[in-house]
């Protein structure tokens, strides 16, 4: 029943993603392309929801690609997934209808075409249970992300944006092309039922692929590079989804690849270790990179790298805790991952969404611009604070559930762990702590520096509030990351059906998870009811005083203006200079000289060191060698055909020579 | 008995937590030669605020007015959460630490937002320092209790702090002194004592937390001078623990203990305050380093 009705939500989707391209630049577009998403997910829901209450169900058709069925299951994983993908597909639709309005004379056919194709492949990717199927959706996802993050294809930067994106997917498709071919070996057989390690090939070589290979969509470091050009390039709508939903089906991926390989408690211990140091760079390098940008949807693509850092440090641990043999560890770090995924789909989505509304009102993204738009935009603002305290694991918020449960699974593992694990669990708790320390400079910077003080231009100054569609998104947003944090341990018990039928054999002990969450979701309460009391207490003290307004006291200086507040640049720069030597930030400057001094500035700005001191040489090189290989190729047939015969006497030669 | 030991420390932590300021201006007047002011200004302060209206800026919104409600609720959550020497906290759960950290953290945000809020570049500099240094601290504090997580094998707080030296003193003293240093230092940072911060310089530039609550006022200023002292508390309460190896398995005898204890600290803080120039704004983060350093020291030690 459940994957016939995701059949159903697939075709749905497809079908109106062809309807938006036939539409094309006709007004309805917009309005059905969302609609389309709205229905689909809510169908693609029922069928989650309807496999998490019976169990595993599979469809099966015959299909006519080698070693190809159209075979499609879902489980407990499967569909923790769907519902994410689902929830934040159709807010991101909500949202995109009057989001896109202003495109004026943009194909938004187009643009919800590949939408709802991506929402689709997205919903394949998680539920095909065939390795050529599989790829297939995978590559599709990949392609049509591409087109909606080069939407404004005009714009240079958006350009080379979808190029780096592009080709990070596919040397990321490359890898899973031969991952799944070592995996298939001379069985000829794809289906993921029947895939298991092949003799003679090497479980590592499979699992560093599935690191490699996920990771580039995922956004481990340092395959993350596409992630910071790509998210700001895209429209808002399609950087909640990508970055809440897209980036995670590599963490699925990662999921589902380790299930071919056998129990948990067989995997060598440096599997875990890989994910978990894996991890501790990608969410430092993450969040460090994020609070020295300036472009806002850029911190918040760093910041998603950082996230997706947090989650494999759950499954490092949670793969370290089952080679040590202990469940409960296992389970905690796990299920942290799992529960990590959802609240960044959720806090993720909800930050890319307030920011689209700020570029709405605004125009810019550079937050150096803005300040003081928690006035003029009382809803976003709220949203946009709540999703800053929940994306920096702080409690009562949702972001500290799944954090807790990770660090509670090193902490654990501390105790309970022998031979090296002590020494990974205390790396998972120093990476942890960093990472938390470095966002909450980082989000203190982005929403303070946006939302609070005084408007620092005239753009920010005449910013208007997010039309009603819009800011229902962002409360169903918001209410969700303070209804997390509340019922932590509902939601983990959702997860827990995930969790297990990823280890059906070795079972996982999670009642200590969850007794452990309800402790937290006490204190969340037990906070948020102490706020409100004290909230009342002031009121009461307050009644009948005199309640007066005045400007900020600034050490009595008598015309302060908005230009002498504090900068994004100069909150972050202390920590930027403590990092200097991993973030390598450039200042140019011309300082003031002179008895009588002329203009000075002075510019910061942190680019990408992978991308610099890596890529770029790296894809230099390439271009070298491949122009030294020019004159192959100079265009007359007459030696392409001498290249064709010349090969095949070749591989005649070698043929006739391997048979003697 | 154990428990009403419990819940005898939160009461007197709620109740004499302004106490501890008291003793260490005390401390630092007599170091100095002054007779100093009286033990109970705190208070005196306090209630003289509680009666107050409230001025606010008009470039604040409710952000401001939320700081100071959720920084002293999220110190009330610290304060259920800590144990006090040999005193199991009020609530005590596998990984209680992490939540303490985080509800301090909390804190933290909201005190930060509150300064932003007010548009000033004083307050904006004083909240770029205090996320730059908490986020060395944070670490440290983690690792720390991560040491004596492994010594003790077991990892809550109050687990930790009732086992550390029930195997005799020996066999910890190494991690526990290292990781009462560190803790010690930590202490200092968080609670924005000399050599990190100087609660007594309200407007120089070279301030940090008094200087973010520059625009708070009456009632807020009541809400964040005691949540302060509150903060103080938990922190003095996590090093006594380490600190002071005595257990008597008398409840109300070990919390005498403990609660002897947080006086001490409150003095030595005064004499280190008195005897200490504050750092320069540079060398802050070198001296967090180091306790992050002796942290880890600690937990190789504790791993040997």
């Amino acid at each position: 029943m459940s994957p016939i009705l995701l059949s159903a939500a697939v075709c749905f989707l497809l079908a109106g993603a062809v309807l938006c391209a036939m539409l094309s630049r006709a007004k309805a577009a917009n309005a059905i392309g969302g609609i389309v998403a709205v229905v689909g997910a809510a169908v693609a829901i029922a069928s989650a929801v309807h496999a998490l209450q019976t169990g595993d169900e599979t469809l099966q058709l015959p299909w006519s690609v080698p070693f190809g069925s159209f075979h499609i299951s879902i489980d407990g994983l499967s569909a923790f997934f769907i519902l994410a993908i689902s929830a934040v597909c159709a807010l991101g639709g909500v949202y995109g209808v009057s989001y896109l309005r202003h495109y004026k004379g943009k194909n938004l056919g187009a643009s919800w075409f590949f939408f709802n194709l991506l929402f689709a492949s997205m919903l394949m990717v998680v539920t095909a249970w065939n390795a050529v199927l599989f790829l297939a959706a995978w590559e599709v996802m990949s392609l049509s992300s591409f087109f909606l993050v080069t939407f404004e294809h005009e714009r240079q930067e958006v350009r080379k944006a979808g190029w780096v994106y592009l080709i990070s997917a596919h040397v990321g498709m490359a890898c899973l092309l031969a991952m799944f071919i070592l995996l298939g070996g001379q069985n000829q057989v794809m289906d993921f039922d029947q895939l298991a390690l092949p003799p003679g090939v090497s479980a590592a070589a499979i699992f560093l692929l599935a690191v490699v290979g996920f990771g580039a969509k995922a956004g481990i470091c340092p395959m993350h590079v596409w992630l910071p050009d790509a998210h700001p390039a895209a429209p808002s709508h399609v950087s909640a989804v990508m970055s809440g939903v897209m980036i995670k089906t590599g963490i699925y991926g990662i999921l589902r690849t380790l299930t071919f390989l056998g129990s948990p408690a067989s995997w060598p211990g440096w599997w875990g270790w890989t994910l978990l140091v894996a991890g501790a760079i990608t969410g430092v390098v993450g969040i460090l990179f994020a609070l020295a940008q300036h472009d806002m949807k850029r911190v918040l693509a760093y910041s998603s790298i950082e996230n997706v850092g947090v989650i494999c440090l759950g499954l490092g641990l949670w793969m370290i805790g089952s080679a040590g043999g202990n469940t409960i560890i296992a389970a905690l770090g796990l299920i942290g991952a799992l529960l990590h995924v959802w609240n960044h789909a959720i806090f993720k989505s909800l930050m890319f969404l307030g920011a689209g509304a700020v570029v709405h009102a605004t125009g810019t993204r550079n937050i150096e611009q803005l300040g003081g738009l928690l006035k003029p935009m009382k809803h976003t603002g709220v949203a946009f604070a709540v999703g800053s305290i929940a994306i920096c694991g702080l409690p009562p918020f949702n972001g500290f559930v799944g954090e807790f449960l990770i660090y509670a699974s090193a902490f654990g593992g501390i105790v309970g762990l022998g031979g090296s694990a002590p020494i990974a669990c205390l790396l998972a708790i120093a990476a942890l702590a960093l990472i938390g320390g470095l966002a909450a400079v980082c989000f203190t910077r982005l929403f303070g520096i946006m939302f609070l003080g005084e408007p620092r231009s005239e753009v920010a100054r005449h910013a208007h509030e997010a039309g009603v569609s819009m800011r229902v998104v962002l409360w169903i947003l918001a209410g969700a990351c303070v209804l997390v944090g509340l019922v932590g341990p509902l939601v983990a018990g959702v997860a827990a059906l995930a969790a297990e039928d990823l280890l059906p054999s070795t079972g996982l002990d999670i009642g200590p998870s969850l007794g452990l969450l309800w402790r937290i979701s006490g204190a969340s309460a037990g906070l948020i009811v102490f706020a409100g009391a004290f909230w009342l207490l002031r009121r009461r003290l307050h009644a009948g005083r005199p309640i007066e307004k005045a400007g900020t006291w600034d050490c009595g200086y008598a015309e302060p203006t908005s230009r002498m507040q504090y900068t994004a640049s100069s909150f972050s720069w202390p920590v930027i200079d403590m990092f200097r030597h991993v973030l390598r930030p450039t200042l140019t400057r011309q300082l003031p000289s002179g008895p009588f001094p002329g203009r000075a500035h002075l510019t910061s700005r942190t680019h990408d060191i992978f991308m610099r001191f890596f890529y770029v040489p790296l894809f230099a090189m390439a271009q070298r060698l491949g122009q030294s290989l020019r004159w192959v190729q100079h265009g007359r047939n007459q030696v392409y055909v001498l290249y064709i015969a010349v090969t095949l006497l070749a591989l005649l030669l070698w043929k006739l020579g391997t048979e003697q | 008995m154990i428990i009403l030991a419990s819940i005898i420390h939160v009461v007197l932590a709620l109740s004499l937590s302004p106490l501890l300021i008291g003793v260490i201006n005390r401390v630092k007047a007599k170091f100095a030669g002054r007779r100093g002011r009286p033990l109970l200004q705190l208070y005196y302060d306090l209630w003289k605020l509680l009666h107050k209206g409230a001025v606010y800026s008009t470039t604040t919104t409710w952000v401001f007015r939320t700081g100071p409600l959720v920084g002293i609720s999220a110190v009330l959550v610290a304060i259920s959460l800590v144990p006090l020497g040999r005193v199991p906290a009020l609530a005590a759960f596998d990984g209680d630490i992490i939540l303490l950290a985080y509800v301090l953290g909390l804190m933290r945000f909201m005190t930060v937002l509150a300064a932003l809020d007010t548009g000033s570049a004083f307050e904006g500099m004083g909240a770029g320092r205090e996320v730059q240094f908490s986020l060395l601290a944070e670490p440290a504090l983690l690792l720390g209790v991560g040491a004596l997580s492994i010594s003790t094998g077991d990892w809550s707080l109050s687990g930790i702090y009732g086992s550390l030296f029930s195997d005799g003193l020996a066999a910890v003293a190494p991690t526990a002194v290292m990781v009462a240093a560190s803790l010690l230092i930590i202490l200092l940072a968080e609670n924005s004592r000399i050599p990190v911060d100087d609660p007594n310089t309200h407007l120089e530039l070279t301030m940090i937390h008094e200087v973010m609550v520059l625009d708070h006022g009456g009632v807020d200023l009541a809400f964040i001078q005691y949540a302060a002292a509150l903060k103080l508390w938990v922190f003095c309460a996590l090093f006594v623990g380490v600190a002071l190896p005595l257990q008597m398995h008398w409840p109300l005898v070990d919390l005498a203990f403990g609660m002897a204890g947080v006086f001490i600290v409150a003095m030595v803080i005064g004499v280190i305050e008195s005897t200490m120039a504050r750092l320069r704004l540079l060398r802050v983060p070198q001296m967090l380093v180091v306790s992050a350093v002796l942290a880890m020291i600690a937990v190789l030690w504790a791993l040997r």
